[in-house]
């Protein structure tokens, strides 16, 4: 019998912190048995290769927020089997998505002494706006177990086992103290994806939704109680504001609290 | 590619085991080197424009966002600049903490660049995984271990590893409490036997025997090894407080990058990092570090950047030695955050990230909310004197096939860490030789 050919594995990088990608070499105990099960073909962060051929499984780190960047995405779906999203910036668009309702040439004007030097697109997008992909893996950052539950799903064949509930759950699940109803603190775990593991209401903060909206999130009740502790329309507003700024029902509950 | 007048470009379009997109260029003319580029293609985010109208509170978990790879050192340099706004100091345990969470990313961050970034470039491999498997695998494992003791660190204090949520302006959301640092305490004593091995292993690597007369540039404390605290001090004389920063360094925007570069006022270039703070601080390692350094042949000045790998070496178990006694000496604290009131002020404060120098202003109005934000990160400042390294320490092997040209530039350049996730505001070779 001849062995298996093993899967291609590129792991590509667009507007981003880096951080999503470090989560797979952060998987210390597990990095050699990975790269044992699949052709680490192309991860530029780790490794000198060049990006040629065809992938089973690309990982996709980033948001689109120049002219290349739009196309590289369609050069990479066209040559990749699975095509999976890896963190809030590739599937929301990320915190750089703050300039989507901003005037990107004042922006430019603060932060660059040559705009003319710069080329940027007036938003910053997630890759779903550009091509289908076939998996979205929450979080700012990834859950490094939930990523090798993604890719080793992939490689079986099977769906990977990461629930869409809320932040909220995983909470009561982990037996902390609600935040919000002992100490008044905003927190946003009932309208946010779990995947964290309840981390912050942990370590005696409210959630600051970096994994995004959950599947069917009631934005407008949980603003509603936000308001009842004292919490004024800025407060909300930016709560909404911030990693995944730019997915549809946070931007929507954001905006009705003047952003 | 050479053409007849003896000209040719030697370029690198995406340097790999970097953080970021970058890409350098190199131009010859005639058996010459006639200009260097370094070049950051990372695209802007725009991070000082959006922090405008945020809360202060929010600025340590916004700009931990600049850089997966050292979100402590953004979240360091954010708290300190903003607490040097309101006028207050963190003392005492929680001061500590700081210094300890930093050990762990200190160790992360120059485990991963020593041992599965730089060490290829050393043992003439494409990245750590070819590495490992060409015989190389109990030094890639070691080094795996050496950087999961570093993570263990920032993710008991932080939360997790990467952009972790527990550092807040005046201290912490929770402290640990004394009892639970005792499988931490375990997992460091096993790190510091992988880490003065990891000296020893890098110590042993061939380095091309080159030298410049760098300024080095780093903070500089009485009694510590710099991280959170201290004044900002040069090899060429300079001592000043971290709120003059501004007047004795600059940033251009040059028209090849996407990364504002840094020089000194009289337009002269200087490096920060490991090199920097090493030359600077030597005799304020501690006494295993110091040890350590003087038997891989480091004496107390080091002007060899290809030697830096060793210095990142030194520093990782510097950091492990420190973070044992922190938390050996640690007193659980009467609150995890310290009281203030915000105030319409302007906040400054530097620290040493992995790379180097970080540093952070803020103009706050009255209720805290960021006026203006600027963030200056280390590989924007060493982004010139990469270019001279370039242009200086390959004149001597121009006969040399291209591909030992460039890969040898790639080591060059590593040398730095460059993170050019953080420096866009922040590469891609390209050797042009007409």
């Amino acid at each position: 019998m001849t062995p298996r050919k093993k899967p291609r594995l590129g792991v590509f990088k667009f507007s981003s912190c880096d951080g999503c990608q470090l989560s797979l070499l952060d998987c210390e105990d597990e990095l050699l048995a990975i790269a044992g099960a699949v052709e680490i073909a192309y991860f530029p962060e780790a490794t000198r290769a060049d990006d040629k051929g065809e992938y089973d499984i690309a990982l996709v780190e980033g948001s689109v927020t120049t002219p290349h960047e739009a196309e590289h995405i369609l050069d990479i779906r066209r040559r990749t089997g699975k095509l999976i999203t890896i963190g809030a910036c590739a599937t929301s668009g990320g915190i750089q998505a703050l300039r989507n309702l901003a005037d990107v040439a004042e922006y430019t004007s603060v932060v660059y002494a040559r705009p003319d030097f710069i080329d940027t697109l007036e938003t910053s997008t997630p890759i779903a706006d550009h091509v289908k992909v076939d998996f979205e893996l929450r979080g700012c950052p990834i859950n490094k177990a939930q990523l090798i539950e993604v890719i080793t799903a992939h490689l079986v064949g099977r769906r990977p086992a990461t629930p869409p509930h809320a932040t909220c759950v995983e909470c009561k699940l982990a037996g902390h103290v609600c935040v919000m109803v002992a100490h008044g603190t905003p927190c946003l775990g009932p309208v946010t994806h779990a995947g964290c593991g309840a981390l912050c209401p942990g370590y005696d903060r409210g959630c600051y939704g970096c994994f995004g909206p959950k599947e069917t999130p009631n934005t407008v009740s949980l603003t509603s109680q936000l308001s009842g502790i004292g919490a004024d329309k800025q407060t909300i507003q930016r709560l909404f504001s911030t990693f995944n700024t730019n997915a549809p029902a946070f931007r929507k509950e954001a905006s009705r609290h003047g952003g | 590619m050479a053409d007849e007048s003896g000209s040719r470009t030697i370029k690198v379009d995406l340097l790999a085991r970097v953080e970021g997109e970058g890409a350098f260029k190199v131009v010859i003319r005639d058996g010459e080197i006639v200009g260097t580029q370094f070049r950051i293609f990372e695209p802007p985010r725009f991070f000082e424009a959006f922090l405008r109208g945020r809360a202060y509170s929010e600025a340590p978990d916004i700009t931990a966002r600049i850089c997966g790879i050292c979100p402590i050192a953004y979240q360091m340099s954010a708290v300190h600049a903003m607490e040097d706004a309101f006028g207050i100091k963190v003392g005492g345990p929680l001061r500590d903490l700081r210094r300890l969470v930093y050990c762990g990313e200190w160790i992360e961050s120059h485990t991963l660049h020593v041992a599965m970034l730089h060490a290829p470039d050393f043992l003439g491999f494409d990245g750590a995984f070819d590495m490992a498997a060409a015989g190389h695998q109990d030094a890639v494992r070691m080094a795996l271990d050496l950087k999961k003791a570093g993570n263990a660190i920032v993710a008991f204090i932080g939360g997790r590893e990467i952009h972790p949520i527990n550092i807040r302006v005046g201290g912490f959301y929770k402290v640990p409490r004394k009892r639970d640092f005792a499988p931490l305490t375990e997992t460091l004593k096993a790190a510091r036997e992988h880490a003065l091995n990891l000296v020893k292993w890098t110590s042993g690597f061939d380095f091309p025997d080159h030298e410049r007369d760098y300024n080095f540039v780093s903070l500089l404390h009485d009694a510590e090894y710099p991280m959170n605290e201290g004044r900002i001090a040069s090899s060429g004389g300079l001592d000043i407080d971290v709120g003059d920063f501004n007047r004795h360094f600059r940033e251009e925007h040059v028209a090849h990058s996407n990364a504002l570069q840094g020089f000194m006022t009289d337009g002269s270039s200087y490096l920060c990092g490991p090199l920097a703070r090493y030359n600077l601080n030597h005799e304020r390692l501690s006494e295993m570090a110091r040890q350590a350094a003087k038997d891989a042949g480091l004496g107390p000045s080091c002007k060899n950047p290809y030697r830096s790998i060793i210095v990142r070496a030194v520093e990782i178990l510097y950091a492990v030695d420190e973070a044992l006694r922190i938390i050996d000496a640690y007193q659980e604290p009467d609150a995890p955050c310290v009281a203030y009131e915000p105030r319409s002020s302007t906040g400054y404060a530097a620290t040493e990230a992995p790379r180097g120098l970080l540093f952070h202003r803020y103009r706050l109005e009255a209720n805290g909310t960021i006026a203006e934000a600027q963030i200056v990160p280390p590989t924007s400042q060493n982004q010139p004197s990469i270019e001279e390294d370039l242009s200086s320490f390959i004149g001597d092997i121009l006969d040399q096939p291209e591909d030992e040209i460039r890969l040898r530039c790639e080591q060059t350049i590593r040398n730095y860490d460059p993170c050019i996730s953080c420096a866009t505001h922040f590469l891609k070779l390209e050797i042009d030789r007409g």
